[in-house]
This record gives C-alpha cells, sequence and structure tokens, in this order.
C-alpha cells in the first residue's frame, strides 16, 4: 500500500527539466521537438572556449557515464572550433547526470552551460552568426579571449574606425 | 480566516495554512495536502510550535474526507523524510490526542507498511519506521511496554538458526539506533526488560564475525582515528549514553512544547509484531564501516565536535546522510539544507558535512551516488559559505594527504578524481610546495604516486603546458609526459626497420583515401615473422603485418579522438581480419600501447571504441592488461579505469540480451493470452513459431554471453594469482618482505574486482571457488576471496558454513 509511494518535493529534478530554448531550425512541430529532448541522449554544451579540445570534454563528461560521441561545434567559414559542442551518451541517465552535475560548473576556467538537444544532424555542427561562429559572437559587446576577443560586431566597427 | 479564490496558493507567505471553503479537484486537495505537510518546518516567519499546532488543526478538520490520503501522505514522510523525523512525530502527537482513532489507525498502517518494506528488502526504509514508531512512545501516541516488546521479538531474532549475519545486524541496528530517540522513555517504563535485551545485544556483538571489516575501512590504520565496524561504533554510542543516564541533548524535540496536551492523550499498544522470517530473496544492507576524520582537535576556535562515542554525532552523521539521500538530484537544495541543519552554532556543522560527504565518497564497496555529484555538492558549499568551509575543505584535503600511505588503493582513485576536477574548478590553486616531501620518496610511494596521478587527470582537464606552470620547478619529476604519438616509422633514420617501406606506402594510400582492398594488398607484402606458423591461404596471426597497419593509421588520425574513431571506423574491415585470432587481439592493443604510451586517455577511449566494434573482446583486454609489457604501468591509475570500464561493458551486454529474452517472452505471453480470449479458429499456433525461434536463439545467445563473462572474471583471478604467487614466492625465498607498495597495491585491486562488481561475481561464485580459490592457495590470496564471502549477504548457508568452519 504505501511503500511505493513518493513526495513530490522529492521528485523535484529542476536540472533535467527543460529548458525554454528551442531550436528555430527544428524540422517538426513543438510537441515532436519537446519528445525528443524529454528522452534524449544529446547534450548542446555552450559557453566553451575555443581552445577547449574534444580531449577535455571527453575527460570531464565522462564523469557522468560512458560518451558514445562528440560532436565539436565549427565556424561555418574558417572550419575551426566556435565555442560550442555536442556530447552524446549511451544512455539517459548519464545524460541527466551530466546536466545534475557538470552544468554549470567549470572548463577551461569557464563556466559551461549544458542543455537538452534533440538530436545531431548534418549541418547541426556549424555557427549560425553571419560570420561563421555562433549568434551570440556576433552582437556581444565585451571582450573574451577564449572567444576571440570582441563580438564580430564589435570588431568591425574597430576595423571603420581604424581604416 | 480569509476566503481565498481557487487559483491562489494555499498558503500565507509565513507558511501558515488557511482554511480553505472551495471544493477542488481531490488529486489538487492530495497535493495541497502533501505540501502542507512536508513544507512544515522549514524556514518561516511563525515557530514551529505554532506552525504544528495549525497543521494538525488543518489536518483534523480534514478527517472525515481526505483521511486515507492524510494517512497515505504521514506513512509516506516517516519512511522518507527521517531528517524531519520528530517533526512529524509532533504531529502525530497532537492529532491522536485530538482524535485517539486516528491515532489508532495510523499505528496499524505504519505497521503494515513496515511488514511491506521488510517484505521487498527495504532494509533502509525500514530503519527509518522503526524510528518513527519509537519517537512516538515520547509523544504519547504508543505504549512504552508495548514498544518494548517489538524490540525485544527483534533482538530474539539473533537466537534463529541457520541465517545469514546481516540479517540479524538489521534487527540489532534497528534497536540500537532508535535508542537515542526513546532509550529514556523506555529505560525509565521497562528498565529491567531493557537491560536484559541490552544484554543479549552484547553478548551477539560479541560472537558475531567481523572477517568483512578490513575490506570496508578506508584505511588499513588505526590511527588517529579508528575505522570501527558499524555496529560496534554505535554500541559504544549507546553504553555511553546509557552511562550518561540517556541524556540527550542534540535531538529537537518539538513535542515537549506540547507535553501539557499529549500527556493527556490515550496511547496505543503496537501488536505484536513477529519479523517476518528469512527467504531465499531477502537480501540485507551490507555491513558498514564509520568513517571518521575529524575529532575535536581539528577546529579549535569553534564549538567542540562530539566525540565518536557520543550519541550527537550518531544522530548528526545519519541526518545528514538522510538530508544528502533526500535532495541528491537538487544540489542547490541539497548544500542550503545540510547549510540549514539546526544546532550550527553548537556543532561545528562545516566539519561535519566535509566529513560526511568524504564518508560517501570514500563508501566500499561503492558511494551510495554517482561520484561527481559529491565534487559538485561541495562546489556549491564553497559558494554558499565562501568563508569558511573552503579551508576546511582544504585542512581535509592536506589531511587525507597525510594518510595516503593507509589509505585503500579504490578510495585513493576517488581520491584524485575528486581532487583534480575540484582544482580545476579554482584555477588550479594549490601549494604544492606544501607536498614537497613525497618528492624524495620513491615513486611507487602513495604520496608521490598520488601527485602524480592527480597531475596527469589535471592535465586531461586542461593541457600540458598548464600544468608546468602551475607546479614547481621541482614538481617535474611528477609532471605527465606531454601526451603525444610515438611513431616507430616517423623517422628516417627508422628506415632499416622492418616493414619501414609498407609504412610509407601505407601513408600515401591512406592519405589518398584507399579502400579497405587496397589496404590488404599493400599489406600483402608484409613478411611474416613467424614464418613457419604461415598458411598459404589467407591471412593469420602476422604480428608485423598488425605493427606497420596499426602504427601508421594511428599515426596519421593522432589529431583527435575523432579522427582515431574515423580511422578505427573506416577500416573496420582490416581490423577485424588482422585481429581475427587471440594474438592478433593482443598484439593490436600491444601496438596501441607502443604508439601512445604517452597519452593515457587515448588508450582508454581507444580500448574502449575497439571493445564496442569488437575488434578486439574482453578477454584480449584483461590479458593485455597482466601482460609483461604492461608491467611498467601495473599500478597506475588508467590500467584499472580500462580494466572495469571492460568489466562493465561485458556487464551491460549480458543484461541488454537478457532484457531482449524477457521482451520477447512477454511478447509471446501476450499473443498467447490474445489468443486466449479470442474465438477465432483461424489463429493457431502457427503463429508462435517464429517468436519461439527467436527466444530459443536469445537464449543461446544469453548462455554465450554469460559464458564469456564468466570467462572474462576467470581471466582476471588467474592472472591475478599467477602474479601474486609470483610475489610472495619470490620474497619467501630471497627472505623480504611481502608487503611492499606494490604488493598492498596489487591485493587491493584484486578486492576492489571483488568489490566493484560482487553481484555479478556472486553468481559464478561455485566455479571460482571450485577452479581457483581453493585451499591450496596462499592464504594472503585466499583471505582476500574469505573476505569477500563474508560481505555478501545472500541466503546462501554454504556461504555462511564457510564462515564458521
Amino acid at each position: 500500500m504505501c511503500s511505493g509511494g513518493t513526495l513530490s518535493i522529492l521528485r523535484s529534478d529542476s536540472y533535467v527539466d527543460l529548458s525554454q530554448y528551442r531550436d528555430q531550425h527544428f524540422r517538426g512541430t513543438r510537441y515532436d521537438q519537446e519528445r525528443l529532448l524529454r528522452k534524449s541522449c544529446t547534450l548542446y554544451v555552450g559557453n566553451l572556449s575555443f581552445y577547449t579540445t574534444e580531449e577535455q570534454i571527453h575527460e570531464l563528461f565522462g564523469k557522468s557515464g560512458d560518451i558514445k560521441k562528440i560532436i565539436m561545434g565549427l565556424d561555418k567559414v574558417k572550419k575551426t572550433a566556435c565555442g560550442f559542442c555536442f556530447v552524446e551518451y549511451y544512455a539517459r541517465g548519464d545524460a541527466e547526470n551530466a546536466m545534475r552535475y557538470i552544468n554549470g560548473t567549470r572548463l577551461d576556467d569557464r563556466i559551461i552551460r549544458t542543455d537538452w538537444d534533440a538530436g545531431f544532424k548534418e549541418g547541426r555542427q556549424y555557427g549560425r552568426g553571419r560570420s561563421g561562429g555562433q549568434v551570440r559572437d556576433e552582437y556581444r559587446q565585451d571582450y573574451d579571449a577564449g572567444r576571440g576577443g570582441y563580438g564580430k560586431t564589435v570588431q568591425c566597427q574597430l576595423l571603420f574606425k581604424w581604416c | 480566516m480569509s476566503r481565498r479564490r481557487h487559483s491562489d496558493d494555499s498558503d500565507d507567505s509565513d507558511g501558515q495554512p488557511h482554511k480553505r471553503r472551495r471544493t477542488s479537484e481531490p488529486s489538487e486537495i492530495e497535493e495541497r495536502l502533501e505540501s502542507l505537510i512536508c513544507r512544515v518546518g522549514e524556514k518561516s516567519n511563525s515557530s514551529l510550535e505554532s506552525n504544528l499546532e495549525g497543521l494538525a488543526g488543518v489536518l483534523e478538520a480534514d478527517l472525515p474526507n481526505y483521511k486515507s490520503k492524510i494517512l497515505r501522505i504521514l506513512c509516506t514522510v516517516a519512511r522518507l523524510l527521517p531528517e524531519k523525523l520528530t517533526v512529524y512525530t509532533t504531529l502525530v502527537g497532537l492529532l491522536n490526542a485530538r482524535n485517539y482513532n486516528f491515532g489508532g489507525e495510523f499505528v496499524e498502517a505504519m505497521i503494515r507498511q513496515l511488514k511491506e518494506c521488510l517484505k521487498v528488502n527495504m532494509y533502509n526504509e525500514a530503519v527509518h519506521l522503526v524510528r518513527f514508531l519509537s519517537d512516538l512512545v515520547n509523544c504519547h501516541v504508543i505504549a512504552a511496554p508495548s514498544m518494548v516488546a517489538m524490540f525485544e521479538n527483534f533482538v530474539s531474532v539473533t537466537q534463529e538458526e541457520d541465517v545469514p549475519q546481516v540479517r540479524c545486524d538489521w534487527y540489532i541496528f534497528a534497536f540500537l539506533s532508535s535508542l537515542p530517540w526513546v532509550g529514556k522513555e523506555l529505560y525509565e517504563k521497562k528498565d529491567a526488560e531493557m537491560d536484559r535485551l541490552l544484554s543479549q545485544t552484547e553478548s551477539y556483538l560479541k560472537r558475531r564475525q567481523k572477517i568483512h571489516v578490513p575490506m570496508l575501512q578506508v584505511w588499513t590504520a588505526d590511527k588517529p582515528h579508528p575505522q570501527e565496524e558499524y555496529l560496534d561504533c554505535l554500541w559504544s554510542q549507546i553504553q555511553k549514553l546509557k552511562k550518561d543516564r540517556w541524556q540527550e541533548r542534540h535531538i529537537l524535540r518539538p513535542y515537549l512544547a506540547f507535553d501539557s496536551i499529549l500527556c493527556e492523550a490515550l496511547q496505543h499498544n503496537l501488536p505484536p509484531f513477529t519479523p517476518p522470517p528469512h527467504t531465499e530473496d531477502s537480501v540485507y544492507p551490507m555491513p558498514r564501516v564509520i568513517f571518521r576524520m575529524f575529532d575535536y582537535t581539528d577546529d579549535p576556535e569553534g564549538p567542540v565536535m562530539p566525540g565518536s562515542h557520543s550519541v550527537e554525532r550518531f544522530v548528526i552523521e545519519e541526518n545528514l546522510h538522510c538530508i544528502i539521500k533526500s535532495h541528491w538530484k537538487e544540489r542547490k537544495t541539497c548544500a542550503a539544507q545540510l547549510l540549514s541543519y539546526p544546532g550550527n552554532n553548537k556543532i561545528p556543522l562545516n566539519y561535519h558535512i566535509v566529513e560526511v560527504i568524504f564518508a560517501e565518497l570514500f563508501q566500499l564497496p561503492s558511494p551510495p551516488h554517482i561520484e561527481v555529484m559529491y565534487t559538485t555538492l561541495l562546489i556549491e558549499l564553497c559558494k554558499l559559505q565562501p568563508g569558511s568551509l573552503p579551508q576546511v575543505l582544504a585542512q581535509a584535503t592536506e589531511m587525507l594527504y597525510m594518510r595516503l600511505d593507509t589509505m585503500n588503493t579504490t578510495c585513493v582513485d576517488r581520491f584524485i578524481n575528486w581532487f583534480s576536477h575540484h582544482l580545476s574548478n579554482f584555477q588550479f590553486r594549490w601549494s604544492w610546495e606544501d607536498w614537497s616531501d613525497c618528492l624524495t620518496q620513491d615513486l611507487e610511494k602513495p604520496k608521490p604516486k598520488f601527485v602524480r596521478e592527480v597531475l596527469e587527470k589535471c592535465m586531461r582537464l586542461s593541457y600540458h603546458q598548464r600544468i608546468i606552470d602551475i607546479v614547481p620547478a621541482s614538481f617535474s619529476v611528477l609532471s605527465p609526459a606531454n601526451p603525444v604519438c610515438i611513431y616507430k616509422y616517423g623517422d628516417e633514420s627508422n628506415r632499416s626497420l622492418p616493414g619501414y617501406t609498407v609504412a610509407l606506402c601505407l601513408t600515401i594510400a591512406i592519405k589518398n583515401k584507399a579502400s579497405n582492398d587496397e589496404i590488404f594488398s599493400i599489406l600483402k607484402d608484409v613478411p611474416n615473422p613467424n614464418q613457419d606458423d604461415d598458411d598459404d591461404e589467407g591471412f593469420t596471426f602476422n604480428p608485423l603485418k598488425i605493427e606497420v597497419f596499426v602504427q601508421t593509421l594511428l599515426h596519421l588520425a593522432a589529431k583527435s579522438f575523432s579522427h582515431s574513431f574515423s580511422a578505427l571506423a573506416k577500416f573496420h574491415e582490416v581490423f577485424k581480419t588482422l585481429a581475427e585470432s587471440d594474438e592478433g587481439k593482443l598484439h593490436v592493443l600491444r601496438v596501441v600501447y607502443e604508439v601512445w604510451k604517452n597519452h593515457p586517455q587515448m588508450i582508454a577511449v581507444l580500448v574502449d571504441k575497439m571493445i564496442r566494434t569488437q575488434i578486439v573482446d574482453c578477454a584480449a583486454v584483461a590479458n593485455w592488461i597482466f601482460s609483461s609489457e604492461l608491467a611498467h604501468d601495473f599500478t597506475r591509475f588508467y590500467i584499472w579505469e580500462i580494466l572495469h570500464s571492460t568489466i562493465r561493458k561485458m556487464n551491460k551486454h549480458v543484461l541488454k540480451i537478457h532484457k531482449e529474452l524477457e521482451d520477447t517472452k512477454a511478447r509471446l505471453a501476450r499473443q498467447h493470452k490474445r489468443r486466449d480470449s479470442d474465438d477465432d479458429d483461424r489463429s493457431s499456433d502457427r503463429e508462435d513459431g517464429p517468436l519461439e525461434e527467436q527466444i530459443e536463439r536469445l537464449q543461446e545467445k544469453v548462455e554465450s554471453a554469460q559464458s564469456e563473462q564468466k570467462n572474462l572474471f576467470l581471466v582476471i583471478f588467474q592472472r591475478f594469482i599467477m602474479l601474486l604467487t609470483e610475489h610472495l614466492v619470490r620474497c619467501e625465498t630471497g627472505g623480504i618482505d611481502v608487503f611492499t607498495p606494490w604488493y598492498k597495491s596489487c591485493i587491493e585491486r584484486l578486492q576492489q574486482i571483488f568489490l566493484q562488481h560482487h553481484q555479478i561475481i556472486q553468481q559464478y561464485m561455485v566455479t571460482f571457488e571450485n577452479l581457483l580459490f581453493t585451499a591450496e592457495l596462499d592464504h594472503h590470496i585466499l583471505a582476500v576471496f574469505q573476505q569477500f564471502c563474508t560481505v555478501q549477504c545472500t541466503s546462501k548457508l554454504f556461504m555462511f558454513s564457510l564462515l564458521c568452519g
């Protein structure tokens, strides 16, 4: 009668819940995307340094379970690392533990962020910013040595200033 | 009471519950009731007492309509929120005072729940229920004599014959661990009976076996803190409590404030409780060793830490462990709950928290939760207490380092993983010079070994130059190698090596996107050093072919893991052919090692990939690890990571096929059921055919996988026995001491195999006992096996007789 039940406060698993982000390029309905996200074994990892290697990512994310595949995010033009990647696990539970314990901790001295991904598809390894990198690096105003310095727009402005 | 709209929160911001006059959906009511009950005792503007009183009033009013829901919720919090035990016993006490029948029904429900838990082997939760019942004596819900009677039945389990020791252990533990809460009351009412129970307990504890203890201790040394067996420690704590006349000052007892109300209440008698009998399916909790690393001398300026045999220490540790168990998924909540544990100005809470976390992290055989959780939890705690917790953690790290010489190898592994990961979150800042003492020691000794392994792990999380930069120059002897690939055909000066020209040829071909067939034809020209074994037809084991191909390919793909994985995938056919024989598999692994010995991480991922793509099998990896080529690296951490990962893959594989078999059997059963309920004559047994065939095939697959699994462990144990026996014989004939650092490491690695994979090994025990762990074995090695048997908690009676004689 009683030994099976639990309490909702103990069921809370906020680190594993879906975030607000939905991939605008996803082919399918919102519902399809959410269904995939809820059973996905793939994580998007953001705020990486451009210099962070696959080896480092493997070492860190390997702490929550066996990794099936890592796909480094690339600048669409330069084909060099542009600060994000996908990590796919064999088991959903291992991906959940990464969301609980690796998300929000540091890699290469940077707080990295993980989020559920509906699954890698060819083309998704490229940045979607106009200049080839990630969108966030197009418009940001700060100087980030690990992500190419100033944002692209700012870089253009500076260049223009000196011409 | 204000009238609330349906959509409003049921509570005020001060946590004071209000009566609801609207009707809502039953599940919403249940949610609200659950929320009210769970949240009582949390931070609030009102006192705990007034919140409890208010909640008791609300629940009493809801009893006519929602009694069964309330019963269910209260039973569940009793089972799952033991850290708030006394809050809820007080609540039940107040309800019982207002409604005697409800109190009776609650007690009955608890007993039913207790019986169910015991039947399904939920022993940890059962302890919480027993403790809850005993605290209900303090709340005048249960009559003391009936509680004593229940404990009498518990203790009499020690008189049962032919049962596993761990069964008796649990009943004694359930009795003793309730006494901090209720010892005083029970002793006041029934001192003679209690004395008898305590003396029966004492004689049981004296005669029980403790062979398992060394296997579960984190340190082998007794100084500065003895690593006590958990029942021995608890017994000392209860004896001290008795000597102090059962005065216990740590536990928060809200019911004391309600004494005048509660003592008017009528009490219930517990029904006679017969412990359910032992069965084949009973699985009792494993014995434990209590981890201690701090005492009152470690925080001279703060509040005094309760002594190791004080009951306060027991209660604090129990509660902190329970908090982690409740909130392990929510690291911020967990950290906050730990830090808001009551009494934090009377006890050095930070020290208790750090000790409890390390106790879990180092627990043998395994931590209760995934290792990385503890790293992140400690980081959250540092964020919440930046002025104090980091210092305690640094102090703890220093102490753990100082005691490395006697620390169990498995625990050292976890210490290495924790410390390197922790440092990577804090820019690798550490006072390495403080540890310069290790530089003068033999590199195989625990301290320099630890520092080496930590630096290697730190490098994996960053890069080589970073590590060179963060340590003093004197530490270069311990710094990891630059993880570069070693290609034997790379230099012009290696021209004379056999296979050099083929290697060049291969390099060009691969760069030009050659196919597997083209590779085969290039390799045809490689002579076989084992010329006489060579057949004319097809490929046999040709070590030179393997060498040239694997060296060249891995060198070309050295840029990253992904490049190497692509290479393995592209030329999978070549690999499979070259590594067809057992010798071939072994040689592939040897060459991988030769190429990548500077980059253990790469070796590990390549071995993993090769197993998963069936280029090598698990037994080959096991043989390779014990081969003479790897002797130099045998005690390095990465070797054991590879071996355990290999065993886990094997285990997962068996489980997967087993599940497939069960699923297919279930499908067949469903099909039968459908046919039975279907009157249609057209359907027939014919339809079962494909499924039955599939089941047969899967059955074979399962048997074959299990056979492979058993064989893997056989190989591992055999090789261990050979290695250890060699060492023991050499020492005996040479007259030197057996206990070298290498020996300690090796024996503990063997123990680690047993402990990490005990459930699987259990299945093949008979084979291992008959083939390997026979009485002729050296007693040093046999002892490991025997200790393992005592740690295992099964119903197999023959194992118990093994213990006794």
